[in-house]
């Protein structure tokens, strides 16, 4: 059968089925008519302004993925522009307390429109709302994989030393974007959100890199 | 009936005590099933079924001739066939929306003013009955949207894309935290909203009565607070986009028991 002729058929049982069908009518637009609700459904309230629906390329083709991955290259693209954001810690210094670091990982607050302000310091780390991470904490969400004995699993003995580099460089990029590594991570991107700045981000770090942590005992 | 705040202290420190070691969903039907004879979402119900039938209003008139979608003064069974068309007003509404409607055709109450007032007060205090007695007559039925107009269509189309929809400073979208099974945001469980969840959990379980502020939550309610968390901007009471989500999870509900009101942590 020559490729002319299938089409053919196709063509002809496209025709049938659409012929069996009640008036199709003209096709709905529903990405359009999604973008008017949202602009007509929601309003301000104190710190959560309409400009939070707007959307960066990383979360419009991810939306519209609906949960699947992307095609590898479109995921590539996505990921490279995200890595492109990540800035390494202005002094080259990665690792804080990890006892504060607990202390953001606890604290689930921020920049909903019931909190006040949106500054760094106003913000937790909703860590243990998705992630296991010291083991002592029963209460913890599973959104995310544990990340218990985090730096001992990657075998960090010394978070400065050369042969662990390459992991605390990319636990860095993955608490400042997470979009990095995998383009519709649900993970938020902390430091390129503006979410966490530097000094934070190196506390979390440190909960789960410093040996001395309880993450890694 | 025990007194509402015994209960209420009881059921707070059993719960706290049971999550030490059982999960969220276990505990939850535990002390569903001590409640069968006392969910304080009766008191609710009851207090719904009054106003319902009670003249009020610029009007003087009771809700009794409300069509909820299967003819005035219909109450059973309406409330899983929500959200869905209405010819006279020309969309598709939800309870809440409806209600809304009713109050303001049969009563001559200002809907647009009960759709600005916060939660808890004034008329929305009264929609928290309205909403416990209205689901609660439809209480064991099967959820069972109609998909026939086209407008149903569309709000279910939409609904799916909205559900999906990333944004805001977490790039949160409700499937971040609904897409999957067997997921939990520190130790509550979350039911997937992409399929039937199951009876009695998802849609199926709201309104609900939430034992950890006494209040009597509708699906606006428990939808404006997913927004909240979500870090998103405020949608407003009975918008569309909350229909829509409404129809999505309704439909994907479909032939699931609703155990509403239930009772919620």
């Amino acid at each position: 059968m020559t490729k002319n002729r299938i089409n053919t058929i196709f063509a002809l049982g496209l025709l049938t089925g659409l012929a069996g069908c009640t008036a199709p009518g003209p096709s709905v637009d529903y990405d359009a008519k999604l973008a008017a609700m949202l602009q007509s459904s929601f309003r301000d309230q104190g710190i959560a302004k309409l400009d939070r629906l707007k959307q960066d390329t990383s979360n419009a083709e991810c939306s519209k993925a609906e949960g699947k991955d992307l095609p590898d290259a479109l995921g590539k693209v996505v990921e490279a522009a995200n890595l492109k954001t990540v800035k390494m810690p202005s002094d080259g210094k990665f690792l804080g307390d990890w006892k504060a670091g607990e202390r953001l990982a606890q604290n689930g607050r921020g920049m909903t429109w019931s909190d006040n302000s949106v500054a760094t310091s106003a913000n937790g780390g909703n860590c243990y709302n998705c992630h296991q991470i010291d083991k002592a904490e029963i209460s913890y969400g599973t959104i995310g994989p544990s990340l218990y004995n985090y730096g001992k699993i990657r075998g960090v003995t010394d978070p400065s030393s050369a042969a662990a580099k390459p992991i605390v460089d990319y636990t860095w990029g993955k608490l400042y974007n997470a979009k990095a590594y995998n383009a519709c991570s649900t993970m938020p991107r902390f430091g390129h959100a503006g979410m966490l700045d530097e000094t934070q981000l190196r506390h979390l770090m440190a909960l789960l890199l410093d040996p001395k942590s309880p993450v890694n005992q | 009936m025990k007194p509402l705040l015994i209960m209420t202290v009881l059921l707070a420190s059993t719960v706290s005590a049971w999550a030490q070691t059982k999960s969220t969903a276990d505990g939850i039907a535990e002390y569903r099933k001590m409640l069968e004879d006392g969910n304080p979402a009766d008191l609710f119900e009851a207090k719904g079924e009054e106003l319902w039938k009670k003249k009020r209003g610029p009007k003087n008139a009771s809700l009794e001739q409300c069509d909820l979608g299967m003819g005035p003064g219909k109450v059973k069974g309406a409330f899983v066939q929500l959200p869905r068309y209405f010819a006279d007003t020309n969309r598709v509404q939800d309870l809440e929306s409806r209600l809304l409607t009713c109050m303001e055709t049969l009563q001559g109450l200002d809907a647009a003013a009960i759709a600005k007032t916060p939660f808890g007060r004034g008329e929305q205090a009264n929609m928290e009955s309205f909403v416990a007695y209205v689901s609660a007559s439809s209480r064991g039925m099967k959820i069972s949207l109609p998909q026939v107009h086209a407008q149903e269509k569309t709000m279910y189309e939409v609904g799916k894309r909205a559900f999906f929809y990333r944004a805001g400073p977490y790039d949160f979208s409700c499937a971040s935290c609904h897409g999957e099974d067997g997921k939990r945001i520190r130790m509550q469980d979350l039911p997937d909203l992409t399929k039937n969840p199951g009876d009695g959990v998802g849609f199926a379980a709201w309104p609900a009565y939430r034992v950890g502020n006494g209040e009597l939550w509708g699906m606006q309610r428990r939808l404006n607070d997913c927004f909240r968390q979500q870090r998103f901007p405020f949608p407003g009471y009975a918008s569309d986009v909350t229909i829509a989500l409404g129809v999505y999870m309704g439909v994907n509900a479909k032939g699931a028991e609703s155990i509403a009101p239930a009772i919620k942590r």
